[in-house]
Formats: structure tokens, C-alpha cells, sequence
């Protein structure tokens, strides 16, 4: 229909977002605004809302079809599949066929609310409210009944598993982001000096484990961390073949307190790495070799010229690669869930959230820590954001 | 023992002090003169894909050598031993991997789709469309990116539980969609955003309505940062536990595999034939992923990073 011409477009990249405001308001002189009546606001919020409630209806009712046990599972699936991703486009086409039939003046005034209402709605359903109600929750008994005010919170801070899952998480979430940082930019520095194959084949190497899930990486490394008491066969855990390889005696590596939660945390050191590094690699590259080439002409060994020039130059990936981590950390409840279980003294304040309201069924303790949980991540996000929108707007 | 990696790099800087001026040096000198380096990098790969390396050849090993011997005692004499497709025949059927497998399937591709439609077209509306508060909203959106989905998961199971959607794919779609949503109507806003005004107010000018813009212009000058964000969001729903624990149940006919895996690891924690096999069902398909579009992969990843 329309000639695209450049399709070079497409690469120019992400750059100010504000660019994008320009070009709508000024075509709205264009067609002057028309006056919108009381009939047109509440077409608006029909459209948002109802629409998007009739396709949850006939999708509910399509998956109640699905909800039959006996069928075959190809068919199931297969339905599900087309259901799934055909209603969605199906709701859009649909909603503007809709439109198409208003009135002239009212579809431009509509029109955008049946772009954004399907957003809105389930961003509401799903983000919004949720919000609010696990905050008043969290004041609330483990039915979400009557009314406790503080308990739950001085329950956490006083009680002592949530203690420690209090600890262990802030153990958690200055460890591993330390670590993955450390060597991730240690790699990509190293790495960075090999050729250009070797450089890369060795990169997805460390980068390979972000494609496998927690629970994934908790089999791997409850295989490496395998224990059988002496006298019950050889040992076919990794780490206990080399110990007792080296004179020892087997050990359960996971009942060890303390240290059993820092052989937890090597499992997310290892899959965060791979993220740290290549963020980290692409930062260092970026820093322009006459900077360094001047450095090292001034005299800087490179030990100077990596500290002083490379270091400050990524200072904000580092930041951002940090943030990034620690956020991931404090939310991680699959390794410990697969793990331990959350025994041993393990358990961390995400892990603790889902035992508390769905194992125990509490769910004014479960909203409270999930509160906690809320209040930690803000200031760390708001940085993150702050720092993406930054790096898009200089791209 | 993975903290080695950072001394040895400030051990290695004298020898690469002395190449970096470069000279004309023979190959051979300076791979000798790089050994270090290499020798670190070497180290440190092999220590991240051992752990892998064990899984990978412990699931086509007979049960009983499996749980007779290390993994690593075939090494010396790798051709000469016993290779077996048994424990991925087990797993696959009588353990139920291979209905998970399709599950996980009917969960993920809908999870994925019904997002970064929705995103599409909101985030269009937020760049190119004209309408009151337009800004506020949006700005109300990227502020949803700090809450966690702990925050949703008991008000949300208690209205699942109300209308009786728990246990239904659609439970779960739409949780991962609402999940999902800030990211992608931030990253695609940005992107969309950014596109030359010109083109689009060239096809206003002729006559093409919102709708024809969006599915026959913008969408196709999108296709990078929608493929980033679909590989991010399927690796995210497809290697989720946590959703799919509480939205979908633990019946053996619906559940997803993380979900079957954790079950095996729970009930039987030291058949190792089979949890190395299920492993390695429920990572080949995100390996895969990885594999083939890694530029996308390693775009949408770091995207990311602001997932909350």
C-alpha cells in the first residue's frame, strides 16, 4: 500500500522517544479537534473495557473446551495454540471493524482507546490492582480477614525463619552480583585480547547458561553437589569424586551451614555471568582506542590504563549490570525451592513469599513479604530505567 | 573456586604491556607471549560448561552406570562406551515429559504472541496517535516496570479461583501477557517512537488509516526489537516455575516442564538417569533458541534489564 522507500529505517535504531510526539500534534491542526460530547467520553470507555471483557468471555469459554481431560493431548494443544494467538489479532480486527462504523467524528476520537484499552484493561487486572490489594493484605490475618495492622511485618523482622531469609537474601544479593560482575569483566577483558573466533566461541561459552531455567541449573548442580554417605558406592557427584579423589571424606555439600547457601548462590554466579559479561564486553569495546593509546603513550602501564581509563569510562554499565543482577537475585525463589526447599537455613526472603502463602496457606504474611519485596526493588529500578532511557537517547 | 578469574588478568598485563606497542612479531611468538590470557580464558570455559558437559553425558548413559560410576570415568575411553536413547525413552513417556513438553508449548507461543500484540498497538497509540492524558498514561506504564510479580500472585489467585479459570492455559497467558506488558510497551514505544515521522504522516497524506499503518508499515520496520522482545518473553514464560506452579496446578495433564522437572526432582531426587535426561528436555529447546539466533538472544536479553 504505502512505499516504504528506506528500509533503513529500521536500523537507525532507538533514539529520543520524544521525536515520536512531534509529528501528531502537528497534524492535529490539520483536522481541526472536533468537539467531543458526552457521547463520545463514554464510547471511549466502552471500547476500553467492554470489548476487551467480551473476548476474555469467549476465550474463557473456548478454554473450558480445552479443560476436558480425556481429549488428546495434540488436539488440545493445537487448539490452544490457535485460540491463543488467532484471538488476539481476532480482537483487534474485530474492534476495528467496530469503529469503522461510527461516525466520522467519533472514530478519530476512539480509535486510540481501542489501541491502548486492551493494554490498560489487563495491565489494571494484572499489575494495578493486584498492588493495592496485596498491600492491604499485608495488614490482614492469613485468611485476608480482619485487620492486624503491623503483625505481619513485625512477624518478618521478629520470627526467626523470616530472619534468615531476611539475611540470607542480603547475603544473596551482595555475593552474587559482586561476583558475576567481577568475573564477568574480567572474562570480557580477557577475552577481548584473544582473536576475533576465539573471542566469540569462548563468549557463548560463559553465555550459555542464561538460556537454561532455574530449575534447569538446580539439576545441574545438584548432580555436581551429589552426596552418598562412605561405604554406599562411589561417588558420582563432580565435586565429591575430586574431594575424595584428594584424600577426603565425602561431604553433603548441602547440609553444610552456613556455607550450604554460598554453593546456592555459585549456581546463580554462574548463570549471571554470561549476562554481566556481555553487557560489560560491549562497554568496553565502545571506549575509543585513541583514549588508550594516549594513556599508554603518557606512560600508563595497562594496569594503569584499565583502572584508571577503561574502568571509569563503563562506569554506568557497571552500574546498570549490578542493578540489573541484584533485582534478579532478590526475586530468585527457583533454585532455592528446587534445591533445599528452603531447609537447611536457606531460605530467602522470595522463596519464603511463596512457602508462606501457598505451601502455608498465609496470606497476610505472604503479602507482607511480598510488600518487602516491592519496596526493596523501587530505588534499584528507577536507577535502571533512568540509566536505559540515557543509553537509548545517545544510540 | 570461581574467583579465580581476576587475579590472574592483573598477572597477565605486564606480558601484554609489552606487545601492545605492536612490533612485527612472528605468530608463534605471540601466541607464546598470550599464553596467559588463554590459558585463563581456557580455564574458566571449562569450568562453566562442565557442569553442562556431566548432565549432557549422563543422560545417554545406561541407568545402572549412571548411578554406578562418575560421569567423568568415560572420558578416557569415550569411544568405547555404552550409549543409550533409554532414559530419554523413560522420561519422555512414562515420567510425562513429552505431554509437558507439548504444554509448555501451548503455554509459551500464546504468552508470547498475545503480549507483543497488545504492546504493538498500545505502544503505537503512544507514539503516533493523538489523544488526552496520552503522556500520563504512559508514564504510568513504565512506573508498573518496578512491581514484582510476587505482588499479583495472591490477589490474582483469589480471583482465579472466584471465576474458576485456575488450571487453564488462559489462566496463564494472560498472567505472563500482564507481566510481561510494561517491558514490552516501553521497549516498543521507544522503538516506534523513533521512527521518521515523515514516513507515516507521508502515508496519512495518502490516505491510509491508523490500522493500515500499524499492520502494513510499522509493524515490518519493527521486526528487530519485536524479535529481541519475543525471544526475551519466550525464554521467560518457557523457563518460568513459579506462574506455572500456582496458576496451572500440579496436574500431571496440564503441567509445563520446569513444573514435571521439579516434580522428578522432588520424588525421585536420586534417579539421576532420569533427571539428567528431563534436564536436558526442558533446556534443548531455549539451547536451540540460542543457538540460532543468538544476535537477537543477546539484544533481547539485555533489553531486559528492566523486567520487574
Amino acid at each position: 500500500m504505502v512505499d516504504v522507500g528506506d528500509r533503513d529505517v529500521a536500523t537507525t535504531g532507538l533514539s529520543d522517544p520524544d521525536r515520536g510526539r512531534e509529528p501528531a500534534e502537528r497534524s492535529a491542526p490539520r483536522e481541526p479537534e472536533p468537539r467531543r460530547g458526552l457521547g463520545v467520553q463514554l464510547l471511549r470507555v466502552g471500547v476500553s473495557l467492554v470489548v476487551p471483557v467480551v473476548a476474555f468471555l469467549v476465550l474463557w469459554w473456548a478454554t473450558d473446551l480445552l479443560r476436558d481431560a480425556e481429549a488428546n493431548r495434540i488436539i488440545v494443544v493445537g487448539v490452544a495454540l490457535l485460540i491463543g494467538v488467532l484471538g488476539v489479532f481476532g480482537l483487534y480486527i474485530g474492534m476495528d471493524r467496530v469503529v469503522n462504523r461510527l461516525p466520522a467524528r467519533a472514530q478519530d476520537a476512539v480509535r486510540p482507546f481501542v489501541f491502548i484499552g486492551p493494554a490498560l484493561v489487563i495491565l489494571s487486572v494484572y499489575l494495578l490492582y493486584p498492588t493495592v490489594n496485596t498491600t492491604i493484605l499485608s495488614f490482614r490475618d492469613a485468611n485476608g480477614e480482619g485487620f492486624v495492622g503491623l503483625d505481619n511485618y513485625v512477624d518478618v523482622f521478629t520470627q526467626e525463619q523470616t530472619q534468615q531469609a531476611l539475611v540470607n537474601s542480603l547475603l544473596w544479593v551482595i555475593i552474587v552480583p559482586l561476583l558475576a560482575v567481577a568475573i564477568g569483566l574480567g572474562f570480557a577483558v580477557l577475552a577481548d585480547r584473544l582473536g576475533k573466533r576465539a573471542e566469540a566461541v569462548s563468549k557463548s561459552f560463559i553465555f550459555l547458561p542464561m538460556a537454561i531455567s532455574f530449575v534447569g541449573a538446580s539439576i545441574v548442580w545438584r548432580f555436581i553437589y551429589n552426596f552418598r554417605p562412605e561405604g554406599f558406592g562411589e561417588q558420582i557427584g563432580l565435586l565429591n569424586g575430586i574431594w575424595t579423589g584428594l584424600g577426603n571424606e565425602p561431604v553433603a555439600w548441602l547440609l553444610q551451614e552456613p556455607w550450604n547457601n554460598f554453593y546456592l548462590m555459585v549456581i546463580m554466579i554462574w548463570l549471571q555471568t554470561g549476562f554481566a559479561m556481555v553487557i560489560l564486553s560491549a562497554a568496553i569495546k565502545s571506549v575509543p582506542d585513541e583514549i588508550l593509546e594516549a594513556a599508554r603513550i603518557d606512560g600508563a602501564n595497562e594496569f594503569q590504563v584499565f583502572w584508571r581509563v577503561t574502568v571509569p569510562s563503563i562506569a554506568s554499565s557497571v552500574v546498570v549490570v549490578t542493578t540489573t543482577i541484584v533485582i534478579t537475585v532478590w526475586k530468585v525463589f527457583d533454585i532455592v525451592f528446587v534445591m533445599t526447599g528452603g531447609e537447611f537455613g536457606t531460605s530467602v526472603v522470595a522463596e519464603r513469599m511463596v512457602t508462606e502463602f501457598f505451601i502455608f496457606q498465609n496470606d497476610g504474611k505472604g503479602a507482607a513479604l511480598a510488600v518487602i519485596l516491592l519496596l526493596a526493588i523501587v530505588p534499584l529500578m528507577v536507577v535502571n530505567v533512568r540509566r536505559f532511557q540515557e543509553q537509548e537517547a545517545t544510540r | 573456586m570461581t574467583t579465580t578469574a581476576v587475579p590472574p588478568e592483573t598477572r597477565a598485563e605486564p606480558d601484554i604491556a609489552t606487545i601492545s606497542p605492536p612490533p612485527k612479531q612472528s605468530w608463534w611468538r605471540s601466541l607464546a607471549q598470550n599464553w596467559p590470557v588463554k590459558l585463563v580464558v581456557l580455564v574458566i570455559v571449562v569450568i562453566w560448561i562442565v557442569p553442562t558437559l556431566g548432565v549432557l553425558i549422563s543422560s545417554f548413559r545406561p541407568p545402572d552406570d549412571v548411578n554406578a560410576s562418575g560421569w567423568w570415568s568415560v572420558l578416557p575411553d569415550i569411544w568405547n562406551t555404552d550409549w543409550t536413547l533409554v532414559n530419554y525413552d523413560d522420561v519422555l513417556s512414562s515420567e510425562g515429559f513429552g505431554n509437558s513438553f507439548l504444554n509448555s508449548l501451548a503455554v509459551t507461543i500464546p504468552a508470547t504472541v498475545i503480549p507483543i500484540t497488545i504492546a504493538a498497538f498500545a505502544a503505537y497509540a503512544f507514539a503516533w496517535m493523538e489523544f488526552p492524558g496520552r503522556q500520563w498514561i504512559f508514564v504510568g506504564v513504565v512506573a508498573l516496570l518496578v512491581i514484582p510479580l510476587q505482588m499479583s500472585l495472591i490477589p490474582l489467585l483469589r480471583i482465579y479461583t472466584t471465576i474458576d479459570l485456575n488450571g487453564t492455559f488462559l489462566a496463564v497467558w494472560l498472567a505472563h501477557t500482564g507481566f510481561g506488558l510494561p517491558l514490552a510497551i516501553y521497549l516498543l514505544r521507544n522503538y516506534i517512537g523513533s521512527l521518521p515521522s515523515s514516513i507515516i504522516e507521508s502515508a496519512q497524506i495518502d490516505g491510509a488509516s491508523h490500522f493500515q499503518i500499524f499492520t502494513q508499515l510499522v509493524v515490518p520496520l519493527s521486526v528487530p526489537v519485536l524479535a529481541s522482545f519475543a525471544i526475551f518473553q519466550f525464554l521467560w514464560v518457557w523457563n518460568d516455575l513459579l506462574i506455572a506452579l500456582v496458576f496451572l496446578g500440579g496436574e500431571r495433564q496440564v503441567r509445563v516442564v520446569t513444573q514435571a522437572l521439579a516434580e522428578l526432582n522432588g520424588s525421585r531426587g536420586q534417579a539421576w538417569h532420569l533427571l539428567t535426561a528431563g534436564a536436558f528436555i526442558t533446556m534443548a529447546l531455549p539451547l536451540a533458541v540460542f543457538f540460532s539466533l543468538q544476535r537477537f538472544f543477546v539484544r533481547g536479553l539485555t533489553a531486559g534489564s528492566v523486567k520487574g
